[in-house]
This record gives structure tokens, C-alpha cells and sequence, in this order.
């Protein structure tokens, strides 16, 4: 069933057709209406789940995992301050092996108070070990819940993921999303059935004291779920592309093939990016725009094969790792070691300020000039 | 004339307080950041207004006070008062309140925020810092809901009222704001509503003038969410609505002064007590232990 909805709406709704059984949320700007339709839907017996309207995100996120722990399908949703509010617990979430699934709103954090779309917010939980994706749009951020449920409670995975979309770009704008019928979703995500649960009949203790003599295990295995996650997510989206017909990557590349100048980027850029591209394509330029969706665990040997034959390759962050660069072009880097690809890194869009069509066309511009710099920011106001 | 015309006429002839014309409160407000994003009818800028007169009263230069506030709509009074303020994190304004009061124990702090921001998000702040009794005032404007995100149930919202995050009515039991924050040591608790700008004013003098953790509660419409979803009109309905469910009972016992969503509203000052502040406990407390070792701290 196809219908309008916003990005926000888009992940209540896959939330909902995952069959959640515990929803915990504290509003926050842009993330809000999530929970206010999530409300309604579970007020109105649509979803019979139970909705805890905590006192702060720090609850929410433990709900959750006290939730989860007893053997629940659990949902929140957050953004920025609230995000950062939760860290504590988005460390324990991955390192108890929970697969919850939340919805971060990419948000900018504060002072300099802004409601606006920043990535520092999920790029800041890089090593909890959650499982992180962006999204460009709607239909994607539907998809991408319902399959981020499937992914995480895969027995050999069991880590948590956070999907990501941008503040008011995708939370609050409109598109059409086609919905998958509820028995169709079933059949695709069976009833969360976990291993290990905190159950009274066979009685068992989590989060007790580990010794060096265990934790570096505990690490390693999480490092090694990650790992075989690279390979179980291609299968999932697979699975979803035979089942409803769309297809997914954990990197999507747009005009790539024969691309010299190639852009890497992620969330609303990407969209942006991929219409400068016909642009540039279209005054002879070949330019290609590579969108990455995972960040945890990031596709590196994918991202390498699609880059290694550019001429320059640009990666577009909107989130500054203050002292160094964006985050996404120190993963691109990482992944390129070894290559002779120049590779420079632009800084765009920061507390959400509007990156246009133009604003990318310059970026190839910048990257065909002599000797450029290799990280450049892009409209600074001096 | 029409009203509006009216209005204006009024409006054109005030004076500030040297007697130009201007606006009343100009030496009290950052007037470059007016007009205010407050909605039609908000209580929040009369708790504002009772607020700056009371400091008038006082005689307190302003440059000796400090207003923190969390975030929300309350929260934005920090922006708007020209006073040495600050607009901390969500639910965080006590903590950063009790850090300012301890780095510069000569300043009046005064906390001034929403419900949602002291008692939900915030809570766990504002029951330590009564219980230490830190030297601080506490304003409280609730509104029942949180009203910049956009109207969600909170942990203050009456049972039975309509919110976004509960649209058949809630059904979880609120928090009695004056009960809390007596059991929890405040040294000075009143409850009074927007309608009650004497009562109000002369609560908060009562409150910025005594030692300790005191607490004043206003209970302030929200026309856009709280008022409008739960069919109380607009801000002055709901003020004719405080004037016709008040009633005053001064030292009532805090636990009989829950407030329904539709039953009567008690206000008045119902504690008012002493105890060593937090900073006299510890300088006494540790004079006793270390006599002349220990010099007094004083800031
Ligand atoms: C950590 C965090 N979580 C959530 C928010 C979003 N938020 C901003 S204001 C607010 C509630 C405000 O309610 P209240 O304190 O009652 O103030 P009011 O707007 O009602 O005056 C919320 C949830 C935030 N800024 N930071
Ligand atoms: S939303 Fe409510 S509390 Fe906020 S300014 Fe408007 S009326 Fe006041
Ligand atoms: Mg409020």
C-alpha cells in the first residue's frame, strides 16, 4: 500500500510492522512525531505493544534493554542532545548483544542551540558497537528498520543498529512510501525468539563482573559479528530485494563505472550529489557518486573496488571530527590504503545548512584544480 | 477608537523607567531579542514580569543575580532576561545552578524552567539539591506538558489529560509538585498561578530572601497544547478558570494539594521553614572537626 508519508512517519511505520512489543521514547525536536504517532498506533490497539513514556532518554535507551533482556522486540527513537544523553547505555546495548533497533534523527549538538541535520550525533557513537545506517529517503528509512530488526537478531550477529536520517530533510518532508502488507512482513521478519533471555523457569545472570581473563573475548567476538555481519547484510537485502522488489547495498553507487571524479557521501547529500552528477555528466564531466549506507561495519573492500579507478575521489562529511577531518573521509581513506587515488575531503552542511547542486559542482571544480587542499570546507562565511 | 487602536494608544504611551517612552520592563528585558516566541496568552512572560518586580522590590542589583534555565519554552526565559544567564542542557539547570552558587556563593541564583525540565528529564537534580539544601531559587512554571517539543505527556500532566503521546488521556499518576519538594527538604514551597501576579511576586521575594533550596510552583496556561487539547479555551479562559477553582489555604499539608485535571486548585505558601544551607552545614560541620585548621569557605 502506497502511501504520503514523512521520514519520521516512514520509521514509525516500519517500526510497527516489525511488531515491536516495547516502545521507550522521550521527545526531542525533530525526532517528536515518531513517538506521538507511535503513540497514537499503540493507543488505538494498531500495535500491540506496550509504550513506556519515559522520563528521559537515558530511561528510554535502559527500558529498552531491560525489555529486550526478558525477551522483547524493542524500539526507541531519539536524536542529538538525546542521543549524547544516552550513551552510557548505547555502549551496554552492543556490548549485552541486544538487537534493539532505534531511529536517530541527525540533529546538530548544542551550544549554539540548533534543531537543524549534523551527523556528529551518530557519528559520536562510532565504537559503541552498534550497527549504523543512513538514509537518503523515505521508502528507504521504512526499509531499512525493518531489515535492521532482521540483521540485528541474526543469530550470528546479535549487535544492535541505529538508522540514521536527516533532521527536517527526511523527518519532516513528505514522500511516498509503498508499505508492505503485514503477513508479507511476517513471513519475512518471524517473531523475535532470542537464545538467551532473562527468563524465571531457567534463571541466568547478565551483566556481571568479567576479568581480563574474559573480556578481550567478549571484544573479539563483537569484532567478529561485525565481520560476519559484512556478509549476512548483503544476504538480507537480497532476501528483501526477491521479496518486495528493492534493492539495497550496503553502499549504492550512482554513474560509477567509467567515473573519474567520483564523491563519497551519505544520507540527503547523497541524493543531492547524484542529481550534480547528471549535471556534470551532461557537460561532459564524468563524474560518479558513491553513497555509503553502513557506517558500522564500514564496507571498506566494497568502497575500495568501486574507488580504485577514479581519477580523484571526494568524500563529502556533513560532521567535523574537530583536530582532524569528517569522519567518513578518514573511514574512505582507511579503506583506499595502499591505492594512489588522491583523495580530499569536503566539509558541507554543518547545523544544517543547505548543500546545493552548485555546492557539489564546485566540489569537482576544487578537486580538478592544481594541488588542492586535501580538506576543504565548503561555503565558510569568514 | 477600536480596541486595537486602543491597544496601540496604550502601548505607545508607556514609559520606561527613566520616563522615556518605552517599554516598562526594558532595563530588566534584552530587548534586541523581543518579540518573544512565547504563543498569544502564554503564562510564561507573566511569570516573567512577576519575576522582574519582585526583583525590583528586593532592591537586589541585577548585576548580584543569575538566572539559570534548563530547555523549553520556560527554558528561554535565560535568553530574554538582561541579567547574567544561562541556558543549560535539558533537565540539567539545578546541577549547573549549584556549580554557579558554590563557585560565587554572593551571587542569587535563581533556576527558572519548566516542569518537564526539573522534574521529568531533571528530577533526580532537583530532589539532591533540596535534600542538600543548596542556597538556590527555584522557579517552576508548569504548564503540564512539554510544551516546545510539541505538547507530550509529562511526568506533571494530570490523569485523564489529553496529550500527543497520549490521546485517550493519561493514565499515569502526576507528580504533586509542593509535596515533592517538601519531603525533600525545600525549605520554602509555594503554589500560585498565573492569575496570581501579587501573590506570585510576593512569593518569589519571600522565596529570593530566604537561605536554602526554595521552591515556588506557578501553574501557567499553555494555550497552543495544554489548554487547547483539553478544551480549556485560550489563555484567558484558563485564567477565569484559576480564578474559579483557586483556593488559597496557606499551610495546607503539601500532600492534600494534588491538582486534578478539572477539580480545584489549591495555591498559597505551604512550608516555609529553616535549615543550614549546604555551604553553612559543610563550614560549620568541618569548623567542629578541624577548628582552626580549617578556614571557612566564602567563595
Ligand atoms: C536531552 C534532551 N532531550 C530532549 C530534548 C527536547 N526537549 C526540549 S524542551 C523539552 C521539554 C520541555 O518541557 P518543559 O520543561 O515542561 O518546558 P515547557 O516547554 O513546557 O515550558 C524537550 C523534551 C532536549 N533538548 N534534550
Ligand atoms: S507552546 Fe505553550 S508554553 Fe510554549 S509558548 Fe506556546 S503557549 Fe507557551
Ligand atoms: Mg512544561
Amino acid at each position: 500500500m502506497k502511501r504520503v508519508l514523512t521520514g519520521n512517519y516512514a520509521a514509525a511505520y516500519g517500526a510497527t510492522a516489525a511488531k515491536v512489543n516495547v516502545v521507550a521514547a522521550y521527545p526531542i525536536t525533530p525526532q517528536t512525531t515518531i513517538v506521538e504517532i507511535l503513540s497514537e498506533i499503540v493507543a488505538n490497539g494498531e500495535l500491540n505493544a506496550e509504550f513506556i513514556k519515559v522520563e528521559s532518554e537515558h530511561s528510554a535507551l535502559a527500558a529498552c534493554i531491560g525489555a529486550q533482556s526478558a525477551g522483547a522486540r524493542t524500539y526507541t527513537a531519539t536524536s542529538s542532545q538525546g542521543l549524547a544523553l544516552m550513551h552510557e547505555l548505547i555502549h551496554w546495548t552492543a556490548r549485552a548483544r541486544l538487537p534493539i533497533v532505534m531511529t536517530n534523527v541527525n540533529r546538530a549538538l548544542g551550544p549554539g542551540w540548533s534543531i537543524w541535520a549534523d551527523a556528529t550525533d551518530s557519528v559520536s557513537q562510532r565504537d559503541t558497537g552498534w550497527m549504523q545506517v543512513y538514509c537518503e529517503n523515505n521508502q528507504e528509512v521504512y526499509d531499512t528498520t525493518l531489515m535492521a530488526y532482521k540483521i540485528s537478531e541474526h543469530a550470528d550477529i546479535l549487535l544492535p543498529t541505529l538508522v540514521n536520517l536527516d533532521a527536517f530533510f527526511l523527518s519532516h518532508t513528505s514522500q511516498v512510501v509503498d508499505m508492505i502488507d503485514q503477513d508479507r512482513v511476517d513471513a519475512f521478519l518471524p517473531t523475535y525468539a532470542p537464545e538467551y533471555k532473562l527468563d524465571i523457569d531457567n534463571p541466568r545472570s547478565f551483566g556481571s563482573l568479567t576479568s581480563p581473563d574474559h573480556y578481550y573475548e567478549f571484544s573479539y567476538k563483537m569484532h567478529k559479528a561485525h565481520e560476519a555481519a559484512k556478509q549476512i547484510i548483503p544476504e538480507v537485502h537480497a532476501q528483501f530485494a526477491k521479496e518486495f522488489g528493492r534493492e539495497y547495498g550496503m553502499t549504492e553507487s550512482y554513474r560509477c563505472d567509467d567515473a573519474e571524479y567520483l564523491l563519497v557521501t551519505y544520507g540527503t547529500i547523497a541524493g543531492t550529489t547524484m542529481d550534480a552528477v547528471d549535471r556534470m555528466r551532461d557537460k561532459g564531466i564524468k563524474a560518479g557518486a558513491l553513497k555509503i549506507r553502513y557506517f558500522r561495519p564500514f564496507p571498506s573492500e566494497e568502497v575500495r573496488s568501486i574507488l580504485k579507478n577514479a581519477i580523484k575521489v571526494g568524500v563529502i562529511d556533513r560532521m567535523i571530527s574537530f583536530g582532524h577531518e569528517g569522519a567518513f573521509f578518514t573511514e574512505t581513506k582507511a579503506a583506499m590504503y595502499g591505492e594512489t587515488v588522491p583523495l580530499y575531503g569536503f566539509i558541507a552542511g554543518l547545523g544544517g545548512r543547505d548543500v546545493s547542486i552548485k555546492d557539489i559542482e564546485s566540489m569537482v571544480d576544487k578537486m580538478q584544480a592544481e594541488d588542492p587542499s586535501n580538506l576543504i570546507w565548503i561555503g565558510v562565511k569568514e | 477608537m477600536s480596541v486595537t487602536d486602543e491597544l496601540k494608544a496604550a502601548v505607545q504611551a508607556q514609559t520606561n523607567k527613566s520616563g522615556d517612552a518605552g517599554h516598562p520592563m526594558e532595563d530588566f528585558l534584552r530587548m534586541d531579542r523581543i518579540p518573544h516566541i512565547w504563543c498569544p496568552t502564554c503564562g510564561i512572560g507573566v511569570v516573567v514580569n512577576c519575576f522582574a518586580r519582585a526583583l525590583e522590590k528586593i532592591g537586589i542589583p541585577l548585576d548580584d543575580v543569575a538566572v539559570v534555565s534548563g530547555i523549553g519554552c520556560t527554558g528561554r526565559v535565560a535568553g530574554y532576561v538582561k541579567i547574567d544567564s544561562f541556558h543549560t542542557t535539558h533537565g540539567r539547570a539545578i546541577p549547573f545552578a549549584t556549580g554557579l552558587k558554590l563557585g560565587n556563593p554572593k551571587l542569587k541564583v535563581v533556576v527558572i524552567s519548566g516542569d518537564g525540565d526539573l522534574v521529568s528529564i531533571g528530577g533526580n537534580h532537583f530532589v539532591h539539591a533540596a535534600r542538600r539544601n543548596v542556597d538556590i531559587t527555584v522557579i517552576c512554571v508548569n504548564n503540564f506538558n512539554y510544551a516546545m517539543t510539541g505538547g507530550q505527556m509529562a511526568a506533571t500532566s494530570p490523569t485523564d489529560s489529553i496529550l500527543t503521546t497520549s490521546p485517550y488521556g493519561n493514565f499515569e499518576t502526576p507528580f504533586n509538585l509542593p509535596f515533592l519538594a517538601e519531603s525533600v527538604g525545600a525549605t520554602y514551597v509555594a503554589r500560585w498561578t498565573a492569575l496570581h501576579i501579587h501573590r506570585q511576586t510576593e512569593a518569589m521575594i519571600d522565596a529570593l530572601t530566604k537561605p536554602g533550596f526554595t521552591f515556588v510552583e506557578i501553574l501557567a496556561p499553555c494555550p497552543t497544547i495544554f489548554e487547547r487539547r483539553n478544551k480549556f479555551g485560550d489563555g484567558l479562559d484558563r485564567l477565569n478558570y484559576y480564578y474559579e477553582h483557586s483556593e488559597i489555604k496557606h499551610g495546607e499539608p503539601t500532600a492534600n494539594v494534588d491538582v486534578g485535571l478539572r477539580t480545584k486548585i489549591i495555591v498559597g505558601k505551604f512550608v516555609d521553614k529553616d535549615r543550614p544551607t549546604w555551604l553553612d552545614s559543610m563550614n560549620s560541620h568541618l569548623k567542629r572537626k578541624l577548628g582552626d585548621r580549617f578556614t571557612p569557605y566564602e567563595g
